[in-house]
């Protein structure tokens, strides 16, 4: 990395930098510690000290057994868990499947589908969801799980794009020495290629795994029956009568986003480049 | 494709093998599935919005035709089409967003030390549910609560500050700035990777040649993310346009913080004029294609006549930022 003779310009600099990144992380987890507090204390210090004030104990525990029994959580954390584990297999399936027969094959129409894909990416969601909502509904795919999960894996554009990517580098020398060796295509798929995706699985996996931990909106449209809600939407089991308990709320807040700051804790690196590579704004 | 070759295959599996009727069956069964997701998700919603839009009609029941009624409700509606303009809002937000992000990834790109856990808490955000932000948002600016509670520590009165999310001065503000909370840390970590990519030694050899940091600055780090920026403040504007989350999630679009989308999401769910509403979505999606016509035109002209100053990883970093530009179109 870059030395320099501490100049006093140099030292300025540094003593500026440290100030403004503390400034930036300050505020920036300011609005989630304070809900941190807040879990924590008992009713009577929330009605009456200041939100700013730590709580008395870090061990009382209250406000998370009422957030998980009102909110149905448990069974939340369960449907989360049925949907994430289908959907992410089958997407990791159906995009590197289909990247591959796009990749690897020259047939007519090829090109067609490609841009049906790439096209499909401009559409903005939310808006689909008004006619997905009318098409879901004469299905009869609302109020189930796995009417929610086909939701999901029907809108995934993102994760064939880096399928496509990855295979994009891997040499088609492999599929053909193989080919030669008598191996058949699905073969070549399934026990030549298929391995070799790990990287791309990984971040498939890291970046669609949090957006199916997160994702609300479908959630709240197409699971309306509260014993289908999934951990995001568990939340609005918190508006109406509890609408300013707020350390009710914090705790059912801090319960969803726990999950998530273990597995980003423990796999930053992945999550960093997963999104450098799939970088969706929200 | 025509799979029967052979007029009489010796055994089913002596034909299976064939290797051209295997690259039929390997193609056809790999793209049944997503190609029947892509129809039943995509296209056929799609030709259905187009179709509903000249309907008045709801989810169920019975539907009139009624020309172009609806998108003329569209543009005449002032709460509809008005509500664009607080679109502008959340642009102001996404300039203020990208100014801080690139701040704070250049001064990563400099020793700093702990650096991993300023990107980790400013990062962090991003990951946050949708639902779990609003409800955070809704305490923090709650009257009395935390923002306020930390102003009065700097000895504002609390009878002076305003309602944060209910007066129409500031509430649209307010709004932004928790989407600047939330994705400034992602775009410094997609900066950072731009600015990564240039080699270390081009550092080294500036700071040897006296070049002082602002200089640094200048002429190494910002032409490496020069297409990445760009691409951001043209993403930010189709972004901005079918912003949805912050009041969705926290206000619900009450007292004027209703964006184009909530106004749609509302006609379409509560008040079910499914007709109105797909209006409505068509209208944007042609902004948000003229959007990314501009913008692909605009990588056309500015960066592909490969101007000198543009160095190989500049040109690298401009493939990648084309990569992202395609997905982060799904925003």
């Amino acid at each position: 990395m870059i030395r320099m003779k501490k100049s006093l310009p140099g030292t300025i600099f540094d003593v500026l930098k440290y100030v403004v990144l503390t400034l930036a992380a300050v505020i920036a987890v300011t609005p989630v510690v304070v809900c941190v507090f807040t879990a924590f204390k008992t009713e009577d210090e929330y009605a009456h000290g200041s939100v700013l004030e730590l709580p008395k104990s870090f061990l009382y525990l209250g406000n998370f057994k009422e957030a998980i029994t009102k909110a149905n959580m448990l069974r939340c954390f369960l449907n989360t868990f049925i949907v994430l584990v289908v959907v992410l297999v089958c997407s990791v399936f159906i995009s590197a499947m289909l990247a591959y027969v796009l990749n690897r094959f020259r047939f007519p129409g090829r090109g067609l589908i490609e841009n049906l894909f790439l096209f499909a990416s401009l559409l903005p969601g939310i808006a689909m969801q008004v006619t997905i909502y009318q098409i879901m509904y004469s299905l009869g795919l609302i109020n189930h799980l796995y009417g929610y999960m086909i939701v999901l894996m029907g809108t995934d554009i993102i994760s064939i794009y880096l399928f496509l990517q990855f295979f994009e580098n891997l040499p088609v020398s492999l599929d053909e020495s193989a080919t030669m060796d008598g191996c058949t295509y699905f073969g070549v798929f399934f026990k030549i290629l298929f391995p070799l995706l790990k990287p791309a699985i990984m971040t498939t996996v890291v970046l669609k795994g949090v957006s199916v931990y997160n994702e609300y909106y479908a959630s709240n449209l197409y699971l309306q029956r509260p014993e289908l809600r999934t951990i995001s939407t568990a939340l609005y089991a918190f508006t109406g009568p509890y609408g300013s308990k707020y350390n009710y709320i914090c705790a059912g807040v801090l319960i969803t986003i726990v999950p998530l700051l273990v597995f980003f804790l423990l796999f930053q690196k992945q999550v960093y480049s997963g999104m450098a590579a799939g970088a969706v704004k929200g | 494709m025509n799979k029967q070759t052979d007029s009489a295959p010796s055994s089913f599996k002596q034909w299976i093998l064939k290797r051209d009727v295997q690259r039929v069956l390997i193609i056809v069964t790999f793209m049944a599935v997503p190609l029947l997701l892509l129809l039943l998700f995509t296209y056929i919603p799609f030709v259905k919005m187009i179709q509903f839009s000249f309907y008045n009609m709801k989810y169920i029941g019975e539907r009139r035709f009624v020309g172009l009624a609806n998108y003329r409700r569209v543009f005449q509606n002032k709460d509809l089409f008005g509500s664009l303009l607080v679109s502008l809002y959340y642009m102001g937000g996404g300039v203020v967003q990208l100014a801080l992000a690139l701040l704070f990834a250049s001064l990563f790109v400099f020793k700093v030390k702990g650096e991993s856990v300023f990107k980790a808490a400013m990062f962090f955000p991003y990951l946050i549910c949708g639902i779990a932000i609003g409800f955070i948002f809704k305490f923090f600016y709650f009257h009395g609560y935390v923002l306020d509670t930390i102003l009065q520590m700097f000895g504002m009165k609390l009878e002076n500050l305003p309602l944060w999310l209910q007066d129409t001065k500031i509430n649209n503000i307010a709004l932004a700035a928790t989407s600047v909370w939330r994705y400034t840390g992602q775009n410094v970590i997609l900066f950072l990777g731009a600015m990564m990519s240039v080699d270390s030694d081009l550092y080294e050899a500036a700071a040897l040649d006296g070049c002082n940091r602002w200089q640094q600055f200048r002429y190494i780090i910002l032409p490496s993310i020069k297409s990445i920026i760009v691409l951001n403040i043209i993403l930010c504007v189709s972004g901005c346009l079918s912003a949805f989350e912050p009041p969705y999630v926290i206000t619900n679009g009450s007292f004027g913080t209703a964006t184009y989308f909530v106004q749609m999401n509302s006609v379409a769910h509560e008040t079910q004029k499914v007709g109105l509403a797909s209006a409505m979505a068509i209208v944007l999606l042609a902004l948000i294609i003229l959007c990314t016509v501009g913008q692909k035109l605009f990588f056309k002209y500015v960066f592909n006549n490969g101007t000198e100053d543009e160095s190989a990883k500049a040109v690298k970093a401009k493939k990648k930022a084309k990569r992202l530009q395609r997905k982060g179109a799904t925003a």
